[in-house]
């Protein structure tokens, strides 16, 4: 008889064991059988196998190219590392930006100011609940379109243009002498960190307050103006220039590219926002009150007190925000981004046809990003786990 | 008693006094926007600031939306500047000559009366469920989740013996699609989701890794990947002789996606359940099954409603994903439409996207709105 | 009970060996009672729904042509619209019995991708599409124009190709289906469209005002669209090769739709041939001896569906050009039936 309530079992060590070994055996089946079908089918379709396409010359054009391409001499190999490079630079500036503007509107969500704490609730909402898809449709296809066509260019102070074939910049071009710019900001930086450093010890040794903020942006920003004007400005600007078809030379900022990077750090900054206020309000508020009855000024408060606990809380949240972001970039296919997706499980999988393998590696790629994070994430969670003592 | 009443008392007022208005900056209008727009200069300046903002936006937005919006017409003529109409606000006008598409996709037109009995039995489904203090909750599940989905396939699908013609899926689109691919999603993750969830937790370790392995893979790669494989790898995986559908392949893809992050919540429900709940139900000898199924389940369910909802969400929004293996949902079939030359203006686009988003908004913030009244209940009746 | 037996053991084999379910197509598309034919669904002129969702179009008559072979019916075909990057699968994974999407036949495709092209049936080259304000009277004045194309198809590659071999400068927008491509075109995105020259002209009608484009006169690959069938099914692919042969044949031979019930009782012993009345070459492709009637009398002859579709009596205006017949200096050369 099967009651609902059974006495439980002892000595059940056969049962376990062998309901894995059937799991097991279960799904080690299905795969075999899936991959049984595979081989079957593919090679009744005489599909060719393998990744020895990697090395065949790709043969058309990418758009965006952060390292050399073309397309009559790099191989698909080569576009593959074109695509994922497009991917991680639309994520890293995506990040940036979804950052700054997340965390100024989750700060204002918790302003007293009513006007702010509401305006803020409501670009969360609003921003939250549309789709991402039809947010990127509307910045590129009813917005960057609508910019005039080249002709009507919209001339930009020195010497830019913006029309709806994308932004165009000068470019800046360095002379051999800015190396020497560079070397003077690598030491200022090590001035800067080494500063610190004896800053805190020095507090930690005395507890006298050793505010050293001033001297470092100092290092930062005046060793390397003071080297440029040195070496005589070594930097030049290519500036852009409207030819028969296009815009030519300067820096050029695809529309695709401009509307991919605006979607993806309006959409991501409504959730950094969410994470931010979550992570302040999660500072018990005696924490606060302890603060001030300590007698620290409120600047002090939230620089010492809260920022500290509240980012400990917020990083988790905020890393797999940054990965959504970054796995949400693979809609750039909607809109002609060459990223991962467009490029290799686009044009590659579409020429080659060889599906598995190209989908393998895409998903291999982003699987790489998501566990290579957690990873990171594991280890800092470690490092800032509170020690009871 | 005499004797105090014949001693003058000076210092009791005999008369009341005058009566002192309240403090201005701490009461009132006045008071109220003192404390919580003016109150020091950088605040009056940041208050400044954004009313210029909403100044600045609010009122095109609503000439464009409303005001100098056209509302009825034929062809794209309505909709283009002219000298009565210098500049044409939304052009309503298309998405009333298209709305039919949009709800129904290429759905033979005689038998739309079944989307729409579709969309009736879902919500009342929808309503059963979400009521939290309806009657026979529990019929309600058993109607979401085996009635409902039997009868919908039939409905949709066809099926000529009682005198329903099939209607292949690739007829399907728009509003239709979307909530399938949404509810499938739904009715098929929260099972799914329980039982990885639970598989995560398993003391055996080929069943806990199983369900580690495909919850971070699935969760690890975006959707448009899992849905470019359902697309493209299922039909080499499986026997020729069972070819999926389109339409079902990307439902397996969804599915298996929501599945995942369903799970993931559902763990953090059952992390939320107290340790002693286990404990007292092993002191009853209750086994694996009931423990969970009787002790634990109900309880981790019902914290996380809300984390659930919010996944649903999620998923809502996620269905605009599927245009990538060729499926019409309803953002698709805006795409198609606007390419429409005989529509083809300045405007279609944004009146396209904005009728959109109010669609997706209406829908999520539903949800968003549903979810935290979840919420407060919950936590109200936990204080109690 | 010798075809019971029959009936049986094939069965048996159906149920067994999944390999033999590939060389029956026909048989397949037989016990269906429909064909299942993978077409474009947005190219004007080749395969385009109406919202109806009423077939029409160059490659839709083409499948309309075979089922009508095959059923004495030309409406018994369910059309599958396919993109430029599932067609492939679909026709492998056995979604489609035909591919009749403007596919064009290269080497690679035929030896690695498992299936076989059944005959050219429209001789089609890659072309530009440029605004008209742009004053530009030919491709080689493209120098450093930027260019919208679909991603996957070999115009993708010949655009390269071509920009390259001319050392011209170039710059590509890809989209991944040719719809947001021409839209891209239309609001300016891009100074020229390229595809197949049959697409442009079917992809101008849709443009907000198609006569402001103009299709230039360089063609600048070989695109031989041609109907594909999974590998392996030979005398599945020999159906579709002479449904197409069969079309050409009847326009040769003036063969239409309007007289072909009197050009049976003619005495041009190829007509006979073609027509069933002499012969018994249906029953070799499995067929009826009437195939070709049918398909004439429901479809008309190759002429007929160019006109109607994409030629003069079509909004789009293709001249015949390279798919002239043989006899009026073009390439379209029908096979005899005998």
């Amino acid at each position: 008889m099967r009651g609902a309530i059974k006495p439980a079992r002892h000595g059940a060590q056969a049962w376990r064991v062998g309901l894995q070994v059937l799991l097991a055996a279960v799904i080690g089946g299905l795969i075999y059988g899936a991959f049984i079908n595979a081989a079957d089918n593919l090679a009744r379709t005489h599909i060719s196998s393998g990744f020895g396409f990697w090395n065949n010359s790709a043969g058309f054009d990418i758009s965006q190219t952060l390292i050399p391409y073309s397309p009559g001499i790099s191989t698909f190999g080569r576009a593959f590392w074109v695509g994922l490079l497009n991917t991680l630079f639309v994520a890293a500036l995506g990040i940036v930006l979804a950052t700054l503007l997340g965390f100024t509107i989750g700060i204002a969500r918790l302003s007293r100011n009513w006007l702010v704490a509401r305006l803020a609730g409501f670009y969360v909402e609003l921003i939250r609940n549309i789709p991402l898809l039809l947010q990127l449709l509307f910045w590129y296809n009813a917005v960057l379109k609508s910019l005039p066509e080249l002709r009507d260019s919209i001339v930009l102070p020195m010497g830019g243009f913006l029309n709806n074939r994308g932004l165009f910049l000068p470019r800046p071009v360095f002379a051999p002498g800015f190396s020497a710019v560079i070397a003077a900001l690598l030491v200022g930086i090590g001035a800067a960190i080494v500063l610190q450093v004896w800053a805190r010890r020095r507090r930690k040794r005395s507890g006298a307050p050793t505010p050293v903020g001033r001297w470092i942006a100092a290092l930062l920003v005046g060793l390397p103006l003071a080297a440029l004007a040195l070496a005589g400005f070594p930097v030049a600007f290519e500036l852009p220039q409207m030819s028969r078809f296009n815009v030519v030379g300067g820096l050029e900022i695809l529309p695709e590219f401009a509307a991919l990077v605006v979607a993806l750090s309006v959409y991501t900054a409504a959730f950094i926002a969410e994470v931010v206020r979550a992570g302040i309000l999660a500072v018990a508020a005696g924490q606060t009150e302890a603060a001030q009855a300590l007698g620290l000024r409120s600047g002090t408060t939230l620089r010492l007190i809260v920022v500290p606990q509240a980012v400990r809380v917020m990083v988790p949240p905020l890393t797999s925000q940054y990965l959504n972001l970054t796995k949400n970039s693979s809609l750039a296919v909607a809109i002609g981004y060459p990223d991962l997706v467009q490029v290799f499980a686009g044009s590659v999988l579409n020429i080659t046809g060889q599906a598995v393998e190209v989908i393998a590696i895409t998903m291999a790629v982003y699987l790489t990003i998501s566990l290579f994070t957690s990873l990171v994430m594991n280890l800092y969670g470690r490092m800032t786990a509170i020690v009871e003592r | 008693m005499a004797v105090i009443a014949d001693t003058p008392v000076l210092y009791v007022r005999t008369a009341p006094a005058e009566q002192l208005l309240p403090p201005p900056a701490s009461s009132g209008l006045i008071g109220w926007l003192r404390a919580n727009l003016f109150s020091s200069f950088g605040n009056t300046v940041l208050t400044l600031a954004c009313a210029a903002l909403i100044l600045w936006a609010v009122p095109p937005l609503l000439r464009f939306l409303f005001i100098d919006a056209v509302w009825s017409g034929s062809d794209r003529e309505v909709c283009l500047a002219s000298s009565a109409h210098l500049e044409p606000g939304a052009c309503w006008a298309f998405v009333r000559v298209w709305l039919s598409y949009f709800v129904y996709g290429f759905y033979p037109i005689p038998g739309r009366w079944r989307v729409d009995v579709f969309f009736a039995a879902l919500a009342f489904g929808i309503g059963w469920l979400a009521w939290l203090s309806a009657p026979r909750r529990d019929l309600g599940a058993v109607y979401f989740f085996i009635v409902l989905p039997v009868l919908s396939v039939v409905l949709l699908y066809g099926f000529p013996a009682i005198g329903l013609p099939t209607v292949p899926t690739n007829l399907w689109g728009g509003v239709l699609v979307t909530i399938v691919v949404a509810t499938v999603g739904i009715v098929a993750s929260l099972p799914i989701g329980i039982l990885l969830a639970l598989g995560r937790r398993s003391e055996l370790p080929a069943v806990r890794w199983l369900a580690i392995g495909f919850i971070e893979f699935v969760r690890g790669v975006p959707l448009i990947t899992v849905l470019f494989m359902a697309s493209v790898m299922l039909p080499l995986f499986v026997p020729q002789r069972l070819e999926p559908d389109k339409l079902l392949r990307a439902l397996i893809g969804v599915a298996v996606f929501a599945s995942a992050y369903t799970a993931e919540v559902v763990r953090g429900g059952l992390a939320a359940v107290p340790r002693g709940q286990y404990e007292a139900a092993r002191a009853l000898a209750l086994t694996y099954w009931p423990t969970m199924g009787l002790v634990i389940l109900p309880q981790a369910l019902r914290v996380t409603l809300p984390n659930i909802v919010n996944t649903f969400i999620g998923l809502f929004k996620d269905t605009t994903l599927v245009f990538v293996v060729g499926i019409f949902d309803f953002l698709r079939t805006i795409e198609a439409a606007r390419g429409d030359p005989k529509w083809a203006t300045p405007v279609t686009a944004t009146t396209g996207y904005a009728f959109a988003a109010l669609f997706y908004f209406i829908f999520c913030y539903g949800m968003s709105r549903y979810a935290r009244s979840v919420e407060a209940r919950l936590s109200r009746s936990d204080r109690r | 009970m010798k075809r019971i037996a029959t009936a049986l053991s094939l069965a048996l084999l159906l149920a067994f060996s999944a390999q033999t379910a590939w060389a029956q197509t026909l048989q397949t598309v037989k016990q269906r009672g429909q064909l299942i034919c993978g077409a474009n669904g947005t190219l004007a002129g080749f395969g385009l729904p109406d919202p109806q969702g009423n077939w029409t179009g160059f490659d839709v008559d083409f499948c309309r042509a075979i089922a009508a072979a095959i059923f004495n019916d030309p409406s018994k075909v369910k059309f599958v619209p396919l993109t430029a990057a599932n067609r492939f699968t679909a026709l492998q994974s056995g979604e489609v019995d035909v591919l009749s999407r403007n596919t064009t036949w290269t080497m690679s495709r035929d030896t690695t991708l498992g299936l076989d092209f059944a005959a050219v049936t429209f001789f089609d080259g890659q072309g530009f599409m440029v605004h008209k304000s742009l004053k530009v009277s030919s491709a080689l004045e493209l120098n450093g124009a930027s260019v919208c194309v679909q991603q996957g198809t070999t115009t993708e590659l010949n655009l390269a190709d071509y920009f390259r071999s001319h050392q011209m400068a170039l710059k590509t927008v890809t989209f991944a289906t040719a719809d947001e491509a021409i839209k891209a075109y239309d609001s300016g995105r891009c100074d020229s469209y390229t595809t197949d020259s049959s697409g442009l002209y079917g992809e101008r009608l849709r443009l907000t005002s198609p006569n402001d484009n103009i299709v230039l006169p360089e063609i600048i690959s070989k695109e031989p669209l041609s109907p594909a069938v999974r590998q392996g099914d030979d005398s599945w692919e020999d159906l579709v090769r002479w449904t197409h042969e069969a079309m050409l044949d009847a326009e040769e031979f003036g063969v239409t739709k309007s007289n072909v019930d009197e050009q049976l009782k003619s005495a041009n012993p190829e007509i006979r041939r073609l027509l069933g009345v002499e012969g018994q070459f249906g029953q070799s492709l499995g067929l009826t001896n009437d195939w070709a009637y049918r398909i004439i009398k429901s479809i008309g002859n190759y002429g007929e569906s160019f006109d109607r579709n994409v030629g003069e009596n079509s909004p789009l205006k293709i001249a015949r050009g390279l798919n002239a017949l043989w006899t009026k200096g073009g390439l379209q050369y029908g096979l005899p039936v005998r």
